[in-house]
C-alpha cells in the first residue's frame, strides 16, 4: 500500500492519465512492484520459512521446541540480556546526538545537503573495515592512545570492554538514526511553528507540543534502525570486545559454525520475536502519522 | 530428505554457480584455508595440466564441514585439519586416494606420515599439506626470563597482557595438558577441572583472538599470546623481540591434509592437483608464501636460507614434535559438551 503511494507520487502524469481513471494508475503501479515481489519471495520469505523449518525440527525432522528453548540456558540468557542491555544504551546515546543533529540540519537550509553527504560519506566504505579501523584507534598502542601517550595524558582503555561495543553501535548506527528523523523535520509546515510561537508558546513549549510530537515517526524509524542491527550484531562484538563479551548474535554465528543450524535458527526465531515487537510498535505510529513515515 | 528444504534454497542460490560449471574442458573444484597457497602455484598448475581451477576458501573446519555434507558444489579436492579428517572418513564424505597417480607423494617425510595415521590409519585417505605446533608467542622485554611452560597464561601477574586463542578445542588443549591430562580427554570430571582454570583466567585475558594475534603481538598490544608455529615464523620477522616456545608440559601437533571428497566429479584431476603440490620446487614455493611447515622433505632440502632450514620454530627436532599430540575427533556428543563448557567459562 506505502509502494502504490511512493508511485503515485513519484510518476510523472502523462496526458493520457490526466484525462484516464485513476484504476489505470494503479494497474501500472501494480505491476511495477512485479520484480520487488519476486525479490522479497526469493530473498526475504523463503529464507524465513528456512529458518522455521530449521527452528522448529531436529537433525532428524521431528518436531521439536527444544532449539527454540535452548534460549533459556543460563549461557544463551546472559547474552540475550547483555545483547539487549548494550543496544538499548547505544540506542538512546544515538537518539541523543541524532536528534540536535537532525535539528541543526533542518534549520540549515543551504549547507544542509552537504552535511548530509558528509554524514552518509563513511557508508561509501564497508562496515567490517569501518570497524577495524575503530579497533586501530582505540588499541593501547593504537591511534588515540600514541598522541595521549605523547602529551603524558593518562591512557585511554576501552577496547575489549562493554564501553567500546557500544561506541562501534553508536558510530555504526548513528546514519540511521540521524536521516528519518532529518526527514521528518524538514517537512514540518513551518506555519504551524509560527502558529504555536503566535499563540504565545515559547520555545521550549514550541519544541515540547508541536515539533517532537510531530517528529515522533522519525524518532520511532530511527530508534529500530538502529537497535535492530545492534541486537543482532557479532561483528563488532568481536572486533571491539575482543570475543569476551559474548552477546546472542555471537551465539547464533557460532552455532551456525559449527554447523548446528537447528539451535541457531530456533535462537534466531526467538530474536525474531524482539525485532517483531519494535516493528508493531512502529507500525502503530505509522497509522497515527497518516503515511508521513519514511522507511 | 533431510536437508530438502534447505536444499532447495540451496539450489536458488547456487543456481547460476552450476549453470557456469557445464563442461568446457577440464576442471577441478578446490576448497582450501584463505591464504594458503600461493596464488602463482594455481597459474603455473594451469599452464602446465590445461586443467582450470575452481578455487575456494574457507576459515574454519567446522564451516567447511556442511558444505562438503551437502555438496551443493562439488569440491573435487579439500584441506581440511587432522580431527576434521578423521570426522570425514567415519562419517563416509571421503574416498581413498590412488597413490598411483600420486608418485611425487614419495617426498612426504615418513615421521609426519606416521602421525598423521593417527586420525586416518594406513595413510589411506589425505596427503599431509602442512603441519604445526601449537605454542607460546611471548615479548622478550615484557616477560621476566625465559618462558617454558604453559603456567604464564594463567599468571596473574600478566593480567591484562594476555591474548588467549578463541578456539574450543585448543584453548582446552592448553587448559588439559596444563593440569597433566591428555588432550582429547573425554573424561567429564578433567573437563570441568580444565574449565574452572580457563573460567579463572577470564579476567587476565586482554582478549580471545585467532588470526589477529600475529598483528597485536607485532604492534606489542600485549605480552603473551597463544599462537600456530606457522604464524609465529612470520611474526618474528617483522618483530625481533618475540619468540616462540613449546611448552614443556607438551602440546598439540597439527596437520593438514588434501583428502578426495566422495562427491568430486573429477577425481583424477583432484591428485593431478594435489601430485603437482607435493613437487618439492612447488612445494617449496608454497612454503615461502605461507610459512607454515611443510612435510615434503624434498622441499626441505632446497631451502637455501640456512636460518630458516634449521629453525626450531619452523622444523623442530623430534623430541619437541614427540611430546606433542594430534587432535582426534571426539564425536558429535563431545564436541557439543566442549563447546558448551567453553561458553560456561567464557565470562564472569
Amino acid at each position: 500500500m506505502k509502494l502504490r503511494n511512493v508511485l503515485n507520487t513519484k510518476t510523472p502524469k502523462s496526458p493520457l492519465q490526466k484525462k484516464g481513471s485513476s484504476s489505470i494508475r494503479i494497474r501500472n503501479s501494480k505491476w511495477l512492484s512485479f520484480p520487488y515481489i519476486l525479490w522479497m519471495i526469493g530473498f526475504i520469505i523463503i529464507p524465513i520459512l528456512v529458518i522455521l523449518y530449521y527452528g522448529l525440527t531436529n537433525t532428524d525432522t521431528s518436531l521439536t521446541l527444544d532449539n527454540v528453548l535452548a534460549i533459556l540456558d543460563p549461557i544463551n540468557l546472559r547474552s540475550l540480556r547483555l545483547a539487549l542491555g548494550l543496544s538499548w544504551k547505544s540506542t538512546v546515546i544515538c537518539l541523543l546526538l541524532a536528534y540536535p543533529l537532525a535539528m541543526i540540519l533542518s534549520k540549515a537550509k543551504n549547507k544542509s545537503n552537504f552535511i548530509v553527504m558528509i554524514i552518509i560519506l563513511p557508508m561509501w566504505m564497508n562496515f567490517l573495515l569501518r570497524t577495524i579501523a575503530w579497533q586501530n584507534l582505540l588499541e593501547r598502542t593504537g591511534v588515540i592512545n600514541t598522541v595521549l601517550k605523547f602529551f603524558n595524558l593518562p591512557m585511554l582503555n576501552i577496547i575489549n570492554t562493554p564501553n567500546a561495543i557500544i561506541l562501534g553501535m553508536v558510530y555504526n548506527f548513528l546514519p540511521f538514526m540521524v536521516l528519518p528523523i532529518y526527514n521528518v523535520l524538514i517537512k514540518i509546515d513551518k506555519d504551524i511553528v509560527n502558529a504555536a510561537r503566535d499563540l504565545g508558546a515559547n520555545g521550549i513549549q514550541t519544541f515540547l507540543k508541536i515539533i517532537f510530537p510531530l517528529s515522533l515517526p522519525g524518532v520511532i524509524s530511527g530508534i529500530t534502525m538502529a537497535f535492530v542491527p545492534s541486537l543482532t550484531t557479532f561483528v563488532i562484538s568481536n572486533i571491539l570486545g575482543g570475543s569476551k563479551i559474548t552477546l546472542i548474535g555471537n551465539v547464533i554465528e557460532q552455532e551456525f559454525r559449527v554447523g548446528n543450524w537447528h539451535v541457531g535458527s530456533g535462537l534466531s526465531l526467538v530474536l525474531m520475536i524482539f525485532i517483531l515487537i519494535s516493528m508493531a510498535i512502529v507500525s502503530k505510529f505509522d497509522k497515527e502519522s497518516e503515511g508521513n513515515s519514511l522507511w | 530428505m533431510k536437508n530438502f528444504i534447505g536444499m532447495i534454497a540451496l539450489l536458488i542460490m547456487v543456481a547460476l554457480l552450476t549453470a557456469c560449471g557445464s563442461k568446457d574442458g577440464e576442471k577441478v573444484y578446490v576448497l582450501n584455508w584463505g591464504d594458503y597457497i600461493d596464488p602463482d602455484v594455481i597459474d603455473l598448475f594451469e599452464k602446465e595440466t590445461g586443467i582450470k581451477v575452481v578455487y575456494d576458501d574457507f576459515q574454519q573446519n567446522e564451516e567447511m564441514y556442511p558444505k562438503i555434507q551437502a555438496g551443493a558444489i562439488n569440491y573435487d579436492v579439500v584441506c581440511p585439519s587432522d580431527y576434521m579428517i578423521q570426522k570425514m572418513i567415519e562419517n563416509d564424505l571421503l574416498q581413498e586416494i590412488n597413490f598411483d597417480n600420486i608418485p611425487n607423494f614419495k617426498y612426504i617425510d615418513s615421521v609426519h606420515l606416521e602421525s598423521a595415521e593417527e586420525f586416518d590409519p594406513g595413510n589411506k585417505y589425505s596427503v599431509p599439506y602442512t603441519w604445526g605446533t601449537l605454542g607460546i608467542l611471548y615479548n622478550k622485554t615484557k616477560v621476566e626470563g625465559p618462558v617454558d611452560s604453559w603456567d604464564i597464561l594463567f599468571d596473574e601477574k600478566y593480567a591484562g597482557e594476555i591474548l588467549m586463542i578463541d578456539s574450543v578445542r585448543d584453548a582446552f588443549a592448553i587448559a588439559l595438558v596444563s593440569l597433566g591430562y591428555d588432550l582429547n580427554s573425554t573424561n567429564e570430571a578433567e573437563l570441568e577441572e580444565a574449565k574452572a582454570l580457563l573460567k579463572k583466567q577470564y579476567p587476565l585475558v586482554q582478549a580471545y583472538v585467532v588470526d589477529q594475534v600475529r598483528d597485536k603481538m607485532i604492534g606489542e598490544e600485549a605480552a603473551v599470546g597463544v599462537i600456530y608455529s606457522g604464524e609465529a615464523i612470520f611474526t618474528q620477522r617483522e618483530n625481533p623481540d618475540l619468540e616462540y616456545v613449546v611448552p614443556k608440559e607438551g602440546s598439540n601437533v597439527w596437520i593438514d591434509g588434501w583428502v578426495i571428497p566422495k562427491n568430486s566429479k573429477n577425481k583424477e584431476n583432484a591428485e593431478a592437483f594435489i601430485n603437482f603440490l607435493c613437487d618439492p620446487k612447488i612445494a617449496l614455493m608454497n612454503f615461502e608464501f605461507i610459512t607454515y611447515s611443510t612435510p615434503n622433505y624434498g622441499a626441505w632440502e632446497l631451502i637455501e636460507d640456512q636460518d630458516v632450514k634449521n629453525s626450531p620454530v619452523a622444523f623442530p627436532p623430534n623430541e619437541i614434535i614427540e611430546r606433542c599430540t594430534a587432535f582426534k575427533y571426539l564425536g558429535e556428543d563431545m564436541e557439543r559438551n566442549y563447546m558448551h563448557k567453553w561458553n560456561e567459562a567464557k565470562g564472569k
